[in-house]
């Protein structure tokens, strides 16, 4: 229990930014058009991809000797960036779709 | 954290906040996506090139690789996947995204061992990492029609079980200190719960796992960033999380049915349901052929046209199209209604139409379209199906009972277009096919709207 206190006290401004992160996020999606729901999907699944910046991180800090960090890094990262750049290509692709014509 | 990487994620998470909101407008969306691309780009260049600590050059050339190699990846199957199977690509991108939180876990599980804060975040990454990279994997080979809906007996009790059980599982880890071997203990129980999780829901939900799923990444990638305590990682991983749920619920509201209903009711390919619904739908069905079907839209005033699955299986979206042109020509007012879960996820109807220029103005959403069918001569269905079935409103046995639908019968005349009398993905009956009104048009989507339109040229 004084874990779990200690660490809201320590990380209080991180708790604020989740909340209000959370609310943003419902906000920006509340009244889209069904037409958009599946571009947004694959959207907002291209910035899930955002976890290779932690991927990054992992091999930065690994030890070069230690093989196994530095392998499942090279993997996180490998499968992060296919996520991202496959996830806001194929986004890209849907949405030229929907240019105006005329 | 030096200054300068902060500014950089702070201008980065700003992007995918605008990236998110404009992505929610027919004009602005396309920009959206970029401006959230350039800020992703921003945050990786920053993560990779300033640090505060000495970085080996054998690891920059490991990541130098690595991005070389997804990018191409990534980018090639983007480029090359047919329209028609975009579902599916998000949902393997989608569990691309788990594995590598999974992954990090797992490194990070060795640099965090005792501490209990920090050692919860890690096994919560791993956990919910796993469960959407096995899930994904399953929902896209479901999509991909190479695999079938399966499912234990009792599935919905082992598998609450096996939730809970993991759960235990992570609290013991957490506390128990280092015990290496665990830790794959728990990443593989956590990978067979996501198969079990997906295996048994239905096919036609599989759009609404996929959003459900994507939300559990920004979670993963969330959670990673309370680890690191990166912002970026942070914000962008809660505002997929949350976003992707609110489209989850979206989702199941333009079907009229609760979260709890799509993963636990098993919906479709029941054998109790093909039983409940056979009532209403006996009685004769009206065959037609191509040249009847193309003179009765000859002299129709109003056609209405409303695409399914089945025709982006058959890949006839340019050949409807030719066949509203030249309608169109002959003074006839075609316009398509596009029932919100048409295809295989929201919109994807839309994006299939759009890509063979179709005139955005003419696709007419559900609740606009559905006053204009009494006015209308001739409804064409073509390869959908239980978005036009009146058991939606008259059968409150039928599992879409309540779902809104396209009310395709008021129309004068109605012709659908199926391959054959086979159910619908909801696995039931539609009794619109035996409806005096409606002549049934067999045939593969392509080849007869193909004929459709040389009939047409002829007159």
């Amino acid at each position: 229990m004084n874990e779990l206190l200690e660490f809201i006290s320590n990380n209080l401004e991180l708790i604020y930014i989740l909340i209000l992160a959370i609310f943003i996020g419902i906000e920006l999606i509340k009244n889209v058009p069904s037409v958009l729901h599946t571009p947004l999907m694959s959207g907002a699944n291209a910035l899930s991809g955002v976890v290779i910046v932690g991927a990054l991180l992992v091999i930065l800090q690994a030890d070069p000797n230690d093989y196994l960090s530095l392998g499942l890094g090279f993997v996180a990262v490998v499968l992060g960036i296919i996520n991202v750049v496959g996830g806001f290509a194929v986004t890209d692709r849907m949405l030229q779709m929907f240019k105006k014509r005329k | 954290m030096s200054i300068t990487l902060s500014i950089i994620y702070l201008i980065s998470t700003i992007t995918f906040v605008i990236g998110l909101k404009m992505l929610g407008h027919p004009e602005t969306a396309k920009k959206g996506n970029l401006i959230s691309a350039v800020g992703m780009i921003l945050a990786i260049i920053g993560t990779i090139f300033i640090h505060d600590f000495e970085v080996p050059s054998i690891n920059y050339i490991l990541i130098g690789a690595a991005l070389f190699v997804g990018t191409l990846i990534g980018w090639l199957i983007a480029m090359k996947v047919e329209m028609t199977k975009m579902p599916e690509l998000v949902s393997l991108f989608n569990g691309f995204g788990g594995a590598s939180a999974m992954l990090i876990g797992l490194v990070e599980y060795g640099n965090n061992v005792g501490d209990v804060m920090q050692s919860s975040t890690v096994i919560a990454a791993i956990i919910i990492g796993s469960i959407t990279f096995s899930g994904s994997l399953v929902a896209f080979g479901k999509l991909n029609g190479s695999l079938n809906d399966i499912r234990l007996p009792k599935y919905n009790l082992i598998n609450n079980i096996l939730f809970l059980a993991l759960i235990a599982f992570g609290a013991y880890i957490v506390m128990g200190g280092s015990f290496t071997i665990l830790i794959y203990g728990l990443l593989f129980a956590s990978l067979i719960y996501g198969l079990l999780f997906v295996f048994p829901i239905g096919g036609a939900d599989m759009p609404v796992v996929i959003s459900l799923l994507n939300s559990l990444t920004g979670i993963a990638a969330a959670i990673t960033g309370i680890l690191y305590g990166n912002m970026v990682m942070l914000v962008g991983g809660i505002l997929v999380g949350s976003a992707g749920l609110i489209l989850t619920f979206v989702m199941c509201d333009g079907m009229n049915r609760s979260l709890a209903n799509v993963i636990f009711g098993a919906f479709g390919g029941d054998a109790e349901v093909g039983g409940a619904s056979g009532g209403k739908t006996g009685g004769t069905i009206k065959k037609t052929t191509a040249s009847d079907s193309a003179v009765l839209l000859n002299y129709a005033n109003k056609v209405v046209i409303v695409p399914g699955y089945g025709l982006a299986v058959a890949q006839a979206q340019h050949v409807i199209h030719e066949l509203e042109q030249i309608l169109t020509e002959k003074g006839v007012d075609v316009s398509y209604a596009i029932h919100p879960v048409a295809g295989r996820m929201p919109g994807h109807m839309n994006v299939l139409l759009a890509e063979s220029n179709v005139d955005y103005d003419k696709l007419i959403e559900m609740d606009d379209i559905n006053p204009q069918f009494p006015n209308t001569d001739v409804v064409l269905v073509v390869g959908a199906n239980d978005v036009v079935n009146p058991a939606a409103h008259n059968d409150p046995s039928s599992p879409i009972y309540g779902m809104p639908i396209l009310d395709v019968e008021n129309a004068k005349h109605i012709i659908v277009n199926k391959r054959s009398m086979n159910v619908g993905y909801a696995g039931i009956q539609n009794e619109l096919f035996f409806n005096t009104k409606t002549s049934m048009l067999f045939g593969d989507a392509k080849s007869a709207l193909t004929e459709l339109v040389s009939e047409l040229k002829n007159m």
